[in-house]
């Protein structure tokens, strides 16, 4: 049962992807103006904090409030590395030291700071950008997993770190241009990032890497590691009494989104121009969850709609309908947990496959899929166990 | 530095064609309704016609900046209607375009591209914090547009693009510094601030200047953005009992420290120690409560009570539009002082291109300013004079000293750095 | 440092450090008490805790207008008035918002994060859109204002006093409720074991309800005293939701006394790191330690079970 209906679901699948890549590649690029298209691919940088957060909250049941943490660690990462190419000592001749960034400057620093030393070389960037949030995700979640700290603690300390990474950033501003940001970025390797044309191929590049990621968590979910994660989800225990370490799931979808998520941060940096910690603390962590949870936890390829969805709104919205747009993101809040849980995409899936099916003619699906089922499921169980962990066998 | 011309070929031959209608006298420009026509006055396909102008107004109108930002809508607003009633620019009505930045840095640099690219406007009058100016910079800068930043900030900043009509950090600070120690005999300060660029920026400068006046620096402490417990930091005040204590906290921080300040039995009345800020306008005073910090000195170039006749008019104006219990504060003014400065220059240059007005701001003076006369630098800041204003129990402040010279302003301070 | 200073200042500036040390402690378990009574019982936390604060504020600056229009013979007195209708009306808020929504969500914990977040977005624009996007001054009485001469050099702020007297009162009052009173028997059972609970007959959907209302009430009453030392506006509640959730979380949340003390640990931990650092780095070396502690012992300071 479960092989026939994951074939219907690759059959099915290929077609959504390819909707969606002809959205992204062909629709869009055609329909609007470099700088609409400029704002649909920040947007799609914030889907990639959306996918890991499917990934380690719809499959892993890991909910963090902090993902803008690793989102701006990898913006951070990139704005550091294009921002030593903007302040070689030709361009940044009339400071007081030449060669080192503004920012620094008006702080009287005098020399570069060792750690930003490294992010001279583009390999090393780019390898910083997968890793370093990545040991950060690790550090947290050793320390968190691996004493069963789940549920609605781990979401506050996530909370707290976003907390602690904010001031920080924001304190050390000699060190990291402070609330102002790392500002005025303008060269990759000596292509200028500021005009249209480079708006273009990063917008694409940035597609690509989407799909990437995309195809990265479709591996990961449909492989056995994916049916782990399900069941961990459900019935934590009983995973653990089979012999697995829960734990050492949990970190490693932990800090797979959060590589996930940095990569979309690195790619604001280059979309946008520059990084500050307004993307890191607690306000926009809770956000990005949101694109997520509207999309529908579950669905790999609903956080990206989610994601430009929601956006879209805000945009349209806060333009024309300020006030009305704020209690409309608080609605949204409420209304995607109570009333469409599984978001659009169960939206989609309850209502509209069927009907579609119907209308094309092949097998009504008269049961659900199988991760319907278990979210479902889910929602009622593993959960309920924070509250009452004397029912251990439940 | 940049500049960007689009057209070059043709806009010579419109360049040279406005050099002869420059030599027209200004007077006869000023009366005479009946313009050249938008191509000899806007040569780079700027949003201008032969009855308008447009301009965009960018500024927080929901989120956290909202509270501050209002005040500089309104003043905008108001000084784009006055105009419009004297005439408009260049005969031109001036319309505006308004978006919200939405307390939110990505935006505004998102808004102010949309301003300069699709709307194409004229001048931008906008921002509030340092941190969304920092956003729009690199944006006025790649398609050559043109500011008009109101707050008084830290300085370190000198574009070709943008005008700042509020204070620098050394036009401010050293002043009130100045005025403390002669008028005051203050020996030792202790320095307060929140914790991002400007309040660090202001006390290093501060700092400087108190050295270089041979007095003492007792204490510098910094609050993260939102704290609300000062009790610490007010006993080791009492502790270190300074002649001064410099302030420069800003945000919801500064209703709890003042509040807290009051509550722990220290009397601003009595001058012992003396309070100075930098950052609290009649804006402020709105929430934090003026029984709460009646009797502090703050350190402004422009305040509500000015007893000047200009400053009279502007304050029945702007009570007229907006209601009687409106205050204005520094960053009001500064921001009603925008759109007027644009005019001048513009007027001056005959035209709408923003090279041309460029080369027209530096040395551009308004003698019909609230605060006075203030006078374009060439690095884009004002000549301004600075004031010390005493808190009063209803909000307002009481001018007690005027710098009396206008205090160049020096956004690079050698020395301070 | 302290070289300068003679032992009866030195006395005095330790004796004044610790009373502020005092009355953070106090601002934290009012804040963190109304909290911990929700999440102990159902486990929910409520992320719109700082916006029924701020509700609580806003009823005592309404209050203080009626009675400085209506009523200003007895104007000094408004403040314990101002107090109870801002626990009743934000217990109110709190019974509705239970029964609407929270309740459906009991099994979904991390749901209602998302939820309750919803409900403080909603809740500051309301507060926006009514009072206005600025702060509103609320204007003391004056038995609150000014200090109170201990002793020739030690002073201690009146409105210190009175937020330490009202948290000793409000605790009390709690635990009396929670260890005599019929509800709080109820209480206890339904957290203890709410099937059983249930199966003798104890209505926990009430038991629930009473409590959240409770919760949300004694956040109201935490709000409207600290309109004494701090800003009332839409975005306010922001400034005391990570404070107050550490603590919560710190503590436990299983008994009033894991909150009191871990209260009492981060406000000495801060206070004393404030007075030898800077405000910036101590707040950063308290949140870094609390995070810490918890990653060594995640259960917090005072736990029956481990959580999942």
């Amino acid at each position: 049962m479960l092989t026939k209906a994951r074939d219907f679901l690759m059959k099915g699948d290929i077609t959504h992807l390819i909707i969606l890549a002809a959205i992204i590649f062909v629709i869009m690029p055609l329909s609007m103006d470099i700088f609409r298209l400029n704002l649909v691919g920040k947007y799609l940088t914030y889907a990639f904090v959306a996918l890991g957060l499917v990934l380690c909250w719809g499959y892993g049941g890991v909910l963090s409030l902090g993902q803008g943490v690793f989102f701006g660690l990898g913006g951070y990462c990139m704005a550091m590395y294009l921002k030593l190419q903007a302040s070689t000592p030709e361009l940044t001749a009339i400071q007081s030291t030449p060669g080192i960034p503004d920012f620094m400057d008006w702080n009287q620093l005098t020399e570069l700071p060792w750690f930003w030393e490294p992010f001279h070389s583009f390999a090393f960037t780019v390898l910083a950008v997968f890793i370093i949030p990545a040991i950060f995700a690790y550090i947290i979640g050793v320390a968190m997993f691996k004493r069963r700290v789940g549920g609605v603690y781990f979401a506050i300390i996530t909370q707290a770190v976003a907390a602690i990474l904010t001031i920080l950033i924001i304190g050390q501003q000699g060190y990291t241009g402070g609330v102002n940001g790392i500002t005025d970025l303008r060269t990759l390797n000596g292509w200028d990032i500021r005009t249209d044309e480079a708006k273009y191929v990063l917008y694409f590049i940035n597609g690509l890497l989407l799909f990437g990621a995309i195809f990265a968590s479709r591996y990961v979910v449909k492989s056995k590691l994916g049916r782990l994660l399900v069941a961990m989800r459900e019935r934590e225990d009983r995973v653990r009494f089979s012999g697995y370490d829960v734990s050492n799931f949990k970190i490693f979808i932990f800090c797979l989104a959060a590589a996930i998520s940095a990569v979309g941060g690195a790619m604001f940096t280059l979309q946008v121009g520059f990084m500050s910690p307004s993307f890191v603390g607690i306000v926009p962590s809770i956000e990005m969850v949101i694109f997520c949870a509207v999309g529908g936890r579950l669905s790999i390829l609903g956080a990206i709609y989610g994601t430009l969805i929601v956006n879209f709104a805000k945009t349209t919205f806060s333009e024309s309908f300020p006030e009305l747009w704020l209690f409309a993101m608080g609605a949204l809040f409420i209304g995607v947990v109570m009333a469409f849980p599984n978001g659009i995409a169960g939206v989609y899936q309850s209502h509209i496959s069927p009907w579609l099916a119907k209308k094309f003619g092949s097998t009504p699906k008269d049961e659900e899929t199988p991760i319907m089922a278990t979210k479902k499921h889910s929602v009622e169980s593993n959960e309920a166990q924070v509250k009452e962990p004397s029912h251990a066998g439940n | 530095m940049r500049s960007k011309t689009l057209n070059p070929t043709s806009g010579v031959r419109r360049r040279t064609l406005l050099k002869s209608l420059l030599a027209i006298p200004a007077a006869v420009m000023l009366a005479n309704a009946n313009f050249a026509n938008a191509d000899m006055v806007n040569t780079t396909g700027l949003a201008v016609t032969d009855d308008t102008v447009t301009v965009g107004i960018l500024h927080s109108v929901t989120g956290t900046m909202a509270i501050s930002e209002t005040g500089s809508v309104q003043a905008e607003k108001l000084a784009i209607k006055q105009i419009n009633a004297m005439g408009g620019v260049l005969g031109r009505k001036i319309e505006y375009i308004q978006e919200d930045g939405a307390s939110d840095w990505p935006t505004f640099a998102e808004k102010a591209k949309k301003l300069l690219v699709s709307d194409k406007v004229a001048a931008i009058m906008g921002c509030w914090t340092s941190a969304s100016r920092k956003a729009v910079l690199p944006v006025m800068e790649q398609y050559n547009g043109m500011l008009f930043y109101p707050t008084f900030y830290e300085g370190l900043e000198q574009s070709p693009n943008v005008i700042y009509t509020g204070q620098e950090a050394t036009q401010q600070i050293l002043e009130g510094i100045d005025w403390a120690s002669r008028v005051k005999g203050a020996k030792s300060f202790y320095l307060l601030g929140s914790d991002y660029i400007w309040p660090r920026t202001s006390n290093k400068i501060a700092r400087k200047h108190i050295e270089k006046l041979g007095l003492k620096t007792v204490g510098e402490e910094y609050y993260p953005l939102g704290h609300t417990q000062f009790n610490s930091v007010i006993n080791k005040i009492k502790l270190k009992k300074p002649d001064v204590v410099f302030i420069s906290v800003v945000g919801g921080s500064n209703v709890a420290f003042y509040k807290q300040l009051k509550a722990a039995g220290i009397e601003m009345g009595k001058e012992k120690p003396l309070f100075l800020t930098i950052s609290v306008t009649e804006d402020e005073i709105l929430g934090i409560g003026g029984e709460n910090i009646e009797g502090i000195y703050a350190s402004m170039k422009y305040f509500q009570s000015l007893p000047n006749e200009n400053n009279k008019k502007f304050v029945a104006a702007f009570k007229e539009e907006y209601g009687d219990d409106i205050v204005i504060g520094d960053v009001t003014q500064a921001a009603y002082l925008g759109p007027w400065i644009w005019k001048a220059a513009v007027e001056k240059a005959g035209s709408f291109d923003i090279d041309k007005i460029k080369e027209t701001l530096p040395g551009i003076e308004i003698t019909a300013a609230p605060e006075g006369y203030v006078k374009v630098h060439e690095n884009h800041h004002l000549w301004s004079k600075t004031r010390i204003g005493h808190a009063k129990l209803d909000g307002q402040y009481d001018v007690v000293y005027e710098s009396p010279e206008l205090i160049e302003p020096n956004p690079f301070p050698a020395g301070y750095q | 440092m302290f070289a300068e200073y003679s032992a009866a200042e030195l006395t005095s500036i330790f004796a004044m450090q610790g009373f502020a040390g005092l009355i953070l402690f106090s601002v934290f378990v009012l804040m963190a008490l109304g909290l911990a009574i929700i999440f102990g019982q159902m486990g929910v936390i409520n992320m719109a805790h700082g916006e029924f604060m701020i509700l609580g504020a806003y009823v005592t600056y309404l209050t203080s207008n009626v009675f400085a229009n209506y009523l200003p013979g007895i104007y000094e007195a408004y403040f314990f008035v101002a107090m109870i209708i801002a626990f009743f009306v934000t217990g109110a808020l709190g019974a509705f918002v239970e029964w609407a929504m929270i309740r459906h969500l009991y099994k979904r914990p991390l749901d209602t994060l998302l939820a309750t977040w919803g409900l403080s977005l909603i809740m500051q624009q309301l507060y926006r859109t009514i009072f206005g996007a600025r702060e509103v001054g609320v204007v003391l009485p004056d038995w609150l204002m000014g200090s109170y001469q201990v002793t020739d050099m030690i002073e201690v702020p009146i409105n210190g006093i009175f937020v330490m007297i009202l948290t000793i009162v409000i605790s009390t009052g709690v635990w009396l409720m929670m260890q005599k009173s019929r509800l709080g028997k109820q209480t206890r059972a339904v957290v203890q074991n709410r099937p059983m609970a249930a199966a003798v007959g104890i209505d926990t959907g009430r038991v629930d309800r009473l409590t959240f209302a409770l919760g949300c009430g004694i956040a109201g009453i935490a709000g409207s005293a600290f309109t004494m030392v701090g800003s009332t506006g839409p975005t306010s509640g922001q400034l005391y939701i990570v404070d107050t959730f550490l603590v919560v979380v710190f503590g436990g949340a299983t008994s009033l006394l894991g909150t009191i003390a871990s209260a009492f640990t981060i406000s000495q931990a801060q206070s004393t790191m404030e007075f030898f650092l800077s405000g910036s780095m101590a707040k950063v070396l308290t949140l870094l330690t609390v995070v810490i502690i918890l990653m060594l012992r995640p259960e917090g300071l005072f736990s029956l079970k481990i959580r999942r």
